[in-house]
Parts: structure tokens; C-alpha cells; sequence
């Protein structure tokens, strides 16, 4: 007979107000193998978690039944408290009284919620009954983690982790780290360079002797498990051989084609071989074969003849690399939203209306114009430019539902910027709320106001359009409560951040949960920010979510102790709520294997007694096993099973209902 | 309503900043003003309203709008604005300017006698004060 | 030798409000000090020039600040406005270097660089005297009476500049009269306007503004209301008339506080000019026995 004792928790009046907690524990006591019960104001609460390991002790229990809240709460509490009183932590179950009962019924005469928590104690009685006590599962853990995105955010992530001791592969798409904070000017609200404070950060991540880097590559393909997972890596032909080339840019030097330049965001041309930047890191160029007329076409190769150390190769491959890695770092920041979705503001077709990044290469000093203000169309400098917030932002029709974050404080700094470098320049913001939240944000952007004279007008606009070689902006002052006309030389766009394109597939092939805006989801938003569901793959900047610099370092530096912390044991203990085969009945359909979502379900040879193989089954690998039950549910001959969720269990659970 | 750089820094716009002693760009309308002010109600535009036209550079709003002659300078405004601009001294201000032109609001010889017989000095001396050049 | 502290009265209390001033002088006596009226004095203009370019607007009351200087380091006011604007252009006078030699060399040709200190007579009984003293010189305590005391505008705003008490909730009038033995009533509309020179030109929105504030105060509870400005005085009393005439019903006193002050030290009623009508007190007094 079982020794089993039940704790219904009032949680103070959470329950309590709704549920008869004293009813329920007097009705759990007529159960038989149920030996003590009793009811507390809070078993979270130290005292009541002392009282648990008391009465564990004192009734010589065998199982413990906490009727509480969700078991997401504080399973691991309680479980760790019947482990300190010498019970298998799998002898205790938690029976969720809190959200879904007590919650939902808002019965004060506690009829309909003493009922229900009866009902629900009492399946998990039954539940504990048969359940056997299970041993953690210690599993290997690689010291080796991958670095997915080269922007801010995974620089520093990548460094500390680095710095801390381990082996870091960080993979870049680009040709060059660096991200989008490489494109920026100045930086709000210190007006610190961009560059200058970034570019030691790349140099220190290239120089890093735990540090290898990876540009032009992606991820193609993740398998395994936390501690061990394996990462295959393709690494795009750059037609130049990274071991042989020196850096010394000859060869862009003679290319005599160019293209429109991604990094100055197609308001300037770089050559067909090309870094993106001058600083760029590592320092080695790669072909832009769909423009490069020598691998098209065979014809030209001006740069294989200058290269002196012979570095060019026309016929250079994909190739595909394999790491064994740890924990995995996803920061694979965002990008803007297409301006040509809003016809109105005629991005596209008005020159001089351009986005927020392009302004930023404008204001550059290495950007095309040298740092100078000069509109597209002709060249000149504006003398009113007019910014608009919020373009694809806060826009449920035709962009995207949320805010994004750093537009209010960027136009801020823009409008400085402007007016630092064209004097007598005039700067209007159209905004609908000035969100300036974060340390010395809002006196930023009043000194743009107050002291810049940017001139800020509450409203959106509705239309730019061209009368007679002007650039017409048509909005709204709310203030004023009046519709405003302003003939601006230059228009700005503060269009909405998106996540990466691509960013869902690449959730998909790590097994992480993504939005609809297919920005990736932390475990809690609030209390496990930067882990996903998936143990050992961890988050950082705005593929998250839309947020400025110093949060994307916080968040880089804050995944990067997580993987340190994963680190800093040989092996780890996870749960061990997996799925087991009854070997003598699996008859290896395979349907198990195939329906697996973590790939943890392989084929074993049953083996006679001199070593030969006489049939195949179905093997589940407890280290990447998740214990959702997807196997046990497509098993046909009913031979797979979970650990802790036994089909007997749950029978005896519905049994009891 | 078009704006341009003329408007936003006329000359009208900066005699009333230098009058008044205040910088508009300092206002970040919320409405303090207008929200304590015991006589907006009958005011064109509230005090922060007059505020917002004059950062627009819409002289001829303000110029015509009955506030300036209706702010009776109790200082709520000023007392409670978070950015310490005086709503008070720019009503005050448009009405100096208009004065100085010699276009009185008040007709001094229309005033009736029970008034002016009764009424402390303070009234009619402050009275002449806000109401005539 | 009994202490002698400067005077400034100002226009109206010696004209249509004689009542405050002499109310005052009679019960500075009985607490031991002499309201000297300065020698010579003029109008203080009236209203503090609100912009800092009109300059001419502080010839008055910095000539007053002047010739006061010359008979004490102190000058006491009663009237709010005149303690408003005194006590504002004595700042300028002091602190603005620039604005006081445009003072002094284009209008008043007199030295002066803010010296003085003014105070209203309310700061006086406070501190000075202390409410502990006014208390115990009580012979006629207003036991019962429920007073609302009516700060109005001049008397606290601005803060930086005048100081007298915290401008949003202010007490120092409410510890008077707890003093004399009133029960002091708080109401919502102390500190706001009563339409002040709109007396001029503006009836219909004095006669709102000051409504609200007998309606506040007779809301709250208030028997009567008790006041430093001769101007709320005066657009009280001439609202409350204008209602009346269009069948409004508010009869509640408005007096000066040192009206009530004098009638809690035992004065002579004659020489409070306690007024008439509605104005009266006395019914009340004689109703509760006082």
C-alpha cells in the first residue's frame, strides 16, 4: 500500500477564494494509500516548505501530492523539497488547482471549485500511484558554442564568452562583421562615432585566439542536443583564397565593374570584387559572381592578374563545414521594412525621399558623401528635411502592429546631426508619441527640440508627393488640430524594424519558436529573456525584437554567462521524462522514428548471443529525447512509452475522474 | 496650414519670444496650462494652444484670439508648468505689443461710474495696466 | 518702547478698504507693535510687470522699495497685491543687476539694490509675533465659527518668488484662525482666481470665477470667508450682488482677516467697519452666543 500524503495549498486567497482547500484535503483522505492530508496558506512559502519535508519525514511518506498551482510554477520547489527529505523528486506531482480551476470559476459559494479540485486531486493520486522514481539523466556537454550573426550583439557575446575561456565559431552572412551598427553615424544619446567604438570590438574578435569567424557563410544545418549539438556550415565561395590573400586591396583597385553597394544601402557603387567597408573584418574581398563578368562569362579576371599572392579563385566552391558545439548564440539582428509598401511617402520614386539608414551613411564620414547632407537627386544640401516616425510601424493595415523601439530617439539624433552640419538648416519630425524611455533618452531628444530647433509636429503624415521640383510633405498637427504643408527639400523614413528575412527558416532548423513577426520567443519574456525553449540555444539583440545598442550588448553579454554557466560543468543533469521502448513487442514500423520532432528516436540491432544482429528496433536517445510523447501517440503496437506518463498512469488518472 | 522656416522664425515670432522672456521651443504641450487655467474656458485657444500656434509661426491666430485680453495673470500656469515656461508673460507680451501700437482694448471714457467709484484703485490702475497703451 | 515695524498700505486701504487697515493697526496694538505707515509712499502700479522687458513697470514699486529703505530694513504690507508686487520687484532689484540699473538710472535716481525685507502682515503674526501669542491674547474667542480662507492668487504665486507658504497647499492662514478659535474649513477653490482686473470689462467671467469660490467654500461648509486682497473682496461681493439680482442665493460673509482678528481680540466693533447686510458677521456672532 502506498504512503501517500496531499498538501492543498490556499495560496493565499488565489485559491482559497474559490475552492474549500479544507474539503479537499479531508476528501483526499478517505482514499486509500493516502495517509496524511492538510491544507496551508502558502506551501511556496518557506514554512511551508519546511512543513512538507517534516511531514515526509515524520509519516515516512512515499509520494507527496501538491495541489497547488501550474506545475510550471513550482514543481521544481517542491520536487527539490521531497528530494531534501529523502523522496525520489518523481514521487511528487503537482496538481494544477490554481490556473485552471480557481482561476476560472468564479463561484463564491465554492461549490463548482471545490468539486473540480477534488476531481483533480484525486486523478493525480491515482497518477502517483504508478509512478516509478526516476534518476536524472547526465549527458556530455561540448565547450565549444557557435555564434550565429556578427552584428553588435553577437560580437560581444562571442567576446565574452571567448574571454572567458571557451572556443567561440561565430558565422556571418555578410563579408564582414559588424552588422547594421557599422552603418551608423553617431550613436544616440552620447553622439559617440559608430565606427570608432565598434571597429576595436570587430579587431579584438578577429585577433581572438578562442575566436574563429566564419564570413559569408550561413547555417545550414543544426542536429543534436543541448551540449551537443552538431552544426554544418556553409561557407560561400568568396572566389578568393582567405589564406593566401593579404589584404592589400589591388585587386578592387582594378576591377573596372561596380554594383550598387549593399552597405551604403544603394546610394553609392562598389566594385564587383569588394569588402564592404574599409574596415572591414576579416580584411578580404569577395567576388560578386552574378556581376562579375570573368565567372559569367569568362571574361576580364583584371583581379587574378594584379593579385600577387595569386589569392584568386574563379573555380572556388561552396563548401560545407561541420562543428561540434555546446550551446549556440542566435543573433541575427533585423532589418528595415521595404519602404516601396507605402506609395504615399513615393519612396522609390521621389530621389530625396530615402530611409533612416540611408541618412545614416549621409551623415557618415565614411559614408558616399564624405558626412556632408546632400540629397540624392542632385547632390545639393537640404535646407529642410522633414522625418517622419513611426512609416510601417505601429500600422496594423499595411506594416506591423508594434513599435519599433529606436526610431524616436534616431530622428532625434538625425535632426542634431543635420543641424550640427548644415547650420541654418530646418528639421521637422512628424511623430504620433515621442517614446524616449531609457537613461538621458528624453533630455536627448528635448535638447534636439530645444536647442537644435527641430521642429516637432504631433501627427502623421499622409502623403509626399512632387509640385513643380518640390518635395510636398501633407500631414497633421494634432496640437494645433490643423493640417500642415511643409515643402521640404529631403524627406526621411523611420520605417519599422523587421526580423531578418530568413529568420523562420533558421528557427526551424534550430528547433526555436518564432512570433508572427518572426522575431524568435524567450523562454519568458520577462524572466528568462535571453534562453529559448530549446535548452542550449540562447538569444541576443533584435532578432528578438526591435531595441538599441546598449540593450543588444546587455543581452549579447547576458547569453554569453548563460553559455559560460553551461560551460562551467563536464556534464549536465536534465529531467528524465523520455520516452522508453518495450523492446520484446516494437516491431520496427518506424513510425515513431519518423514522427520524432527532435530526431531522438533511432534504429538498434537486437543482437543473439554470439553478436549477430537478428532484428532491428526502435532506440530513443534520453540526451535529446524532450518527453513530448508525439512516439507514444503514433505507436501502433503500443510499445512506447513515457516516463512519468505512463499510458497506465493516465489510464488510472481517467479511471479515477 | 503651410509651415516654412520664414514662419517658424518670423519677426513676430521673436518679438514676442524676446517680450515675453520665454522660449517656446520649451514647450512640450501637455496641457498644464490650459488644464488650470481659470479662464480658458472662454479663451479662442488656451494658453498652451497660443503656444503651440506661436512654435508654428501662425501670427495672425494668435494676434486675433481673444486670450491675451482674458488672462487675468493668477501664475497657475507658471506655478504648475513642469518646464517652467510662463504662459502668462507670452499672453502678457502679445498684449504689450498690441498696446504699444496704441490699439487699446478698453475705452477708458466708456467705463461706468458706479465702477470706477467703487472699485478698489488696485482694479482700475491694474486694469489700465493690462487694458490700455 | 513698543516695536515700530514700516508700513506700506497702499492705495486702496486707505480709501474703499479702510476697514482692513485700521483693523489691522488697532489689533497690531493690542499685540504689542506699532504699524508705522512710512512717510512717504505711492502707488505700487498695481500688477507685477509679467514681462521682463517692461522695465517701467518697476519704477513704482522700486521708488516705494526706495524710500522705505530709509526708515527700517523691513516693510509690512497687508494687501496682497501690493505684497505681490513689492516683494517681486524687491527680487529684481536684488538679483538682476542689469534690470536695476535700468531702474535706477532711467526712472526712481535713487540707489537701491533690493535691501529690505518685505513681508506681509500674515508673516508678521507668524513669525514674529507667533500664532502662540495672537492665541493667548484672545478675548473674544470665535468659538465654533467655520471660516474658509480665500488665498487667491497674489498672496502665494509665484513660489520662488514670494514664498509665504507652500503655494499649493498653503496653512498659514488656516493657523491664524484656528488661533482665534474658528474652525478652519478647507475648500477646492482657495487658491484659485477671481477674475482679479477682468472688474474691468470682464463682469460675466468675475462673477463665474468668484461664484465658484463662495460656492466652494460655502460648499464645504463654510460660514464665512475671510480674505487679504481687497480686489477678491471686492469681486466677491460685487458677484454675489449680480447673482442675487438674478435670484441667486449666497449669503455668505466675506471680511478681511483682520477683521476677525480684531473682533477675536475684544476690539471695538465700530472701528472693524464690519460692514452691512450680507457683509455683516454680527447675526452670526450674536447667534452663537459670541
Amino acid at each position: 500500500m502506498s504512503r501517500i500524503g496531499v498538501f492543498v495549498c490556499q495560496c493565499g486567497n488565489n485559491i482559497a477564494s474559490t475552492v474549500n482547500t479544507k474539503k479537499v484535503a479531508d476528501e483526499m483522505a478517505k482514499i486509500p494509500g493516502v495517509v496524511y492530508t492538510g491544507d496551508y496558506k502558502f506551501m511556496c512559502s518557506s514554512p511551508g516548505q519546511e512543513m512538507l519535508k517534516e511531514v515526509v519525514k515524520e509519516h515516512k511518506l512515499d509520494g507527496v501530492i501538491v495541489s497547488a498551482c501550474s506545475p510550471h510554477m513550482h514543481e521544481k520547489t517542491f520536487r527539490k523539497a521531497c528530494e531534501s527529505a529523502g523522496l525520489n523528486p518523481f514521487r511528487c506531482e503537482i496538481t494544477n488547482i490554481r490556473e485552471q480551476c480557481s482561476w476560472v470559476h468564479h463561484d463564491k459559494t465554492k461549490e463548482v471549485g471545490t468539486i473540480k479540485s477534488i476531481d483533480l486531486t484525486r486523478m493525480t493520486i491515482e497518477r502517483l500511484k504508478r509512478n516509478r522514481p526516476l534518476e536524472k539523466i547526465n549527458i556530455p556537454i561540448k565547450k565549444k558554442a557557435l555564434v550565429i550573426g556578427g552584428g553588435i550583439a553577437g560580437i560581444q557575446a562571442a567576446l565574452d564568452i571567448a574571454e572567458g575561456g571557451r572556443e567561440v565559431v561565430l558565422v556571418e552572412k555578410e563579408p564582414s562583421i559588424g552588422g547594421n551598427m557599422a552603418r551608423l553615424s553617431e550613436t544616440f544619446p552620447t553622439m559617440d562615432c559608430s565606427q570608432c567604438i565598434l571597429t576595436p570590438k570587430m579587431v579584438e574578435a578577429e585577433l581572438h585566439e578562442n575566436i574563429t569567424i566564419h564570413t559569408w557563410s550561413e547555417i545550414e544545418r543544426v542536429d543534436g542536443y543541448i551540449g551537443n549539438f552538431t552544426v554544418q556550415i556553409r561557407k560561400k565561395a568568396k572566389y578568393v583564397n582567405e589564406d593566401l590573400c593579404t589584404g592589400c586591396g589591388e585587386c578592387i583597385e582594378k576591377c573596372p565593374f561596380k554594383a550598387d553597394s549593399e552597405f551604403e544601402m544603394a546610394l553609392n557603387k562598389r566594385k564587383v570584387i569588394y569588402t564592404p567597408f574599409p574596415q572591414s573584418v576579416p580584411n578580404i574581398p569577395v567576388i560578386d559572381a552574378s556581376n562579375c563578368p570573368k565567372i559569367q562569362k569568362d571574361k576580364c579576371g583584371a583581379c587574378a592578374i594584379v593579385c600577387g599572392p595569386k589569392a584568386i579563385d574563379f573555380k572556388q566552391e561552396d563548401r560545407i563545414i561541420t562543428e561540434e558545439i555546446g550551446a549556440i548564440v542566435v543573433a541575427t539582428g533585423y532589418e528595415l521594412m521595404p519602404n516601396t509598401r507605402f506609395g504615399e511617402y513615393g519612396y522609390g520614386r521621389i530621389k530625396d525621399v530615402i530611409s533612416g539608414l540611408q541618412f545614416e551613411r549621409l551623415a557618415s564620414s565614411s559614408g558616399p558623401t564624405g558626412g556632408e547632407i546632400r540629397r540624392p537627386s542632385d547632390g545639393e544640401i537640404p535646407e529642410s528635411v522633414v522625418f517622419i516616425q513611426c512609416v510601417g510601424s505601429r500600422d496594423e493595415k499595411k506594416g506591423v502592429a508594434y513599435c519599433s523601439k529606436i526610431c524616436c530617439m534616431y530622428s532625434a539624433k538625425h535632426t542634431m546631426l543635420y543641424r550640427h552640419k548644415v547650420h541654418d538648416g530646418q528639421a521637422y519630425v512628424f511623430y504620433m508619441d515621442i517614446r524616449s524611455g531609457g537613461k538621458r533618452y528624453d533630455e536627448f531628444v528635448r535638447r534636439a527640440i530645444e536647442h537644435d530647433g527641430a521642429m516637432y509636429l504631433r501627427g502623421r503624415v499622409s502623403r509626399v508627393y512632387e509640385r513643380g521640383g518640390k518635395t510636398i510633405v501633407q500631414g497633421a498637427d494634432t496640437l494645433s488640430g490643423t493640417q500642415v504643408e511643409i515643402e521640404a527639400d529631403m524627406v526621411v523614413l523611420a520605417t519599422a524594424i523587421v526580423a531578418r528575412s530568413g529568420a523562420d527558416q533558421l528557427a526551424q532548423r534550430l528547433g526555436i519558436g518564432y512570433d508572427k513577426y518572426s522575431f524568435y520567443n524567450e523562454y519568458h519574456p520577462k524572466l528568462r529573456p535571453v534562453e529559448t525553449v530549446t535548452a542550449g540555444i540562447f538569444l541576443a539583440g533584435t532578432c528578438v525584437g526591435p531595441m538599441d545598442i546598449p540593450e543588444s550588448v546587455s543581452m549579447g553579454s547576458a547569453a554569453a554567462a548563460k553559455v559560460l554557466s553551461l560551460f562551467s560543468a563536464d556534464e549536465m543533469a536534465r529531467e528524465p521524462i523520455t520516452a522508453f521502448v518495450n523492446e520484446p513487442i516494437c516491431n520496427a514500423c518506424w513510425d515513431c522514428l519518423n514522427a520524432c520532432p527532435y530526431s531522438a528516436i533511432e534504429s538498434k540491432g537486437v543482437k543473439d548471443r554470439k553478436g549477430n544482429i537478428v532484428r532491428w528496433i526502435a532506440n530513443v536517445n534520453d540526451g535529446v529525447c524532450q518527453g513530448c510523447g508525439v512516439c507514444v501517440a503514433a505507436c501502433r503496437s503500443k510499445c512506447i512509452d513515457l516516463k512519468g506518463y505512463t499510458d497506465e498512469q493516465v489510464y488510472a488518472a481517467i479511471n479515477a475522474f | 496650414m503651410k509651415i516654412d522656416r520664414e514662419k517658424l522664425h518670423s519677426p513676430f515670432v521673436e518679438q514676442v519670444e524676446r517680450v515675453s522672456g520665454e522660449v517656446f521651443a520649451n514647450c512640450y504641450q501637455c496641457g498644464n496650462c490650459t488644464g488650470g487655467c481659470p479662464v480658458s474656458f472662454a479663451m479662442d485657444y488656451g494658453p498652451s494652444q497660443i503656444i503651440r500656434l506661436l512654435q508654428l509661426g501662425q501670427e495672425q491666430l494668435v494676434a486675433t484670439a481673444n486670450s491675451m485680453w482674458l488672462c487675468v495673470g493668477c501664475l497657475q500656469c507658471y506655478s504648475r508648468c513642469p518646464k517652467g515656461v510662463s504662459a502668462a508673460s507670452i499672453l502678457e507680451a502679445l498684449r504689450q505689443m498690441t498696446l504699444r501700437k496704441g490699439e487699446d482694448h478698453e475705452d477708458v471714457g466708456g467705463l461706468p461710474f458706479p465702477f470706477l467709484k467703487d472699485a478698489p484703485q488696485q482694479a482700475i490702475i491694474s486694469g489700465f495696466r493690462k487694458f490700455v497703451s | 518702547m513698543m516695536m515700530k515695524i514700516p508700513y506700506y498700505p497702499g492705495c486702496t486701504l486707505n480709501t474703499v478698504a479702510k476697514g482692513f487697515d485700521v483693523s489691522a493697526r488697532e489689533s497690531a496694538l493690542v499685540l504689542g507693535f506699532e504699524l508705522k505707515e512710512l512717510d512717504q509712499w505711492n502707488c505700487c502700479g498695481a500688477s507685477f510687470p509679467l514681462t521682463p522687458d517692461n522695465v517701467m513697470g518697476l519704477a513704482a514699486p522700486a521708488k516705494v522699495l526706495a524710500n522705505a529703505s530709509s526708515e527700517g530694513d523691513v516693510v509690512a504690507t497687508l494687501c496682497s497685491v501690493c505684497y505681490n508686487v513689492l516683494k517681486r520687484t524687491n527680487k529684481v532689484m536684488r538679483d538682476d543687476r542689469d534690470r536695476r540699473r535700468e531702474v535706477i538710472s532711467g526712472f526712481i535716481e535713487e540707489e537701491y539694490e533690493g535691501g529690505l525685507d518685505v513681508v506681509h502682515f500674515l508673516e508678521v503674526l507668524r513669525d514674529k509675533v507667533g500664532f502662540d501669542r495672537v492665541r493667548g491674547a484672545v478675548k473674544r474667542p470665535l468659538k465654533g465659527i467655520k471660516a474658509g480662507a480665500y488665498y487667491g492668487c497674489m498672496l502665494l504665486r509665484p513660489f520662488d518668488d514670494v514664498g509665504i507658504d507652500n503655494a499649493e497647499a498653503p496653512v498659514i492662514f488656516e493657523d491664524l484662525l484656528r488661533a482665534l478659535g474658528c474652525e478652519p474649513v478647507e475648500f477646492p477653490n482657495k487658491i484659485e482666481c477671481c477674475g482679479a482686473h477682468l472688474a474691468m470689462g470682464g463682469e460675466d467671467i468675475v462673477t463665474r470665477l468668484s461664484s465658484n469660490v463662495m460656492a466652494s467654500a460655502a460648499g464645504s461648509g463654510a460660514e464665512i470667508i475671510v480674505t487679504s486682497c481687497p480686489l477678491c473682496q471686492y469681486n466677491l461681493v460685487k458677484s454675489r450682488e449680480r447673482m442675487m439680482e438674478e435670484g441667486g442665493d449666497l449669503r455668505i460673509p466675506v471680511l478681511y482677516f483682520t477683521q476677525i482678528l480684531g473682533l477675536a481680540l475684544g476690539q471695538d466693533e465700530d472701528i472693524l467697519e464690519l460692514g452691512s447686510g450680507l457683509h455683516d458677521i454680527r447675526p452670526l456672532l450674536e447667534e452663537r452666543g459670541i
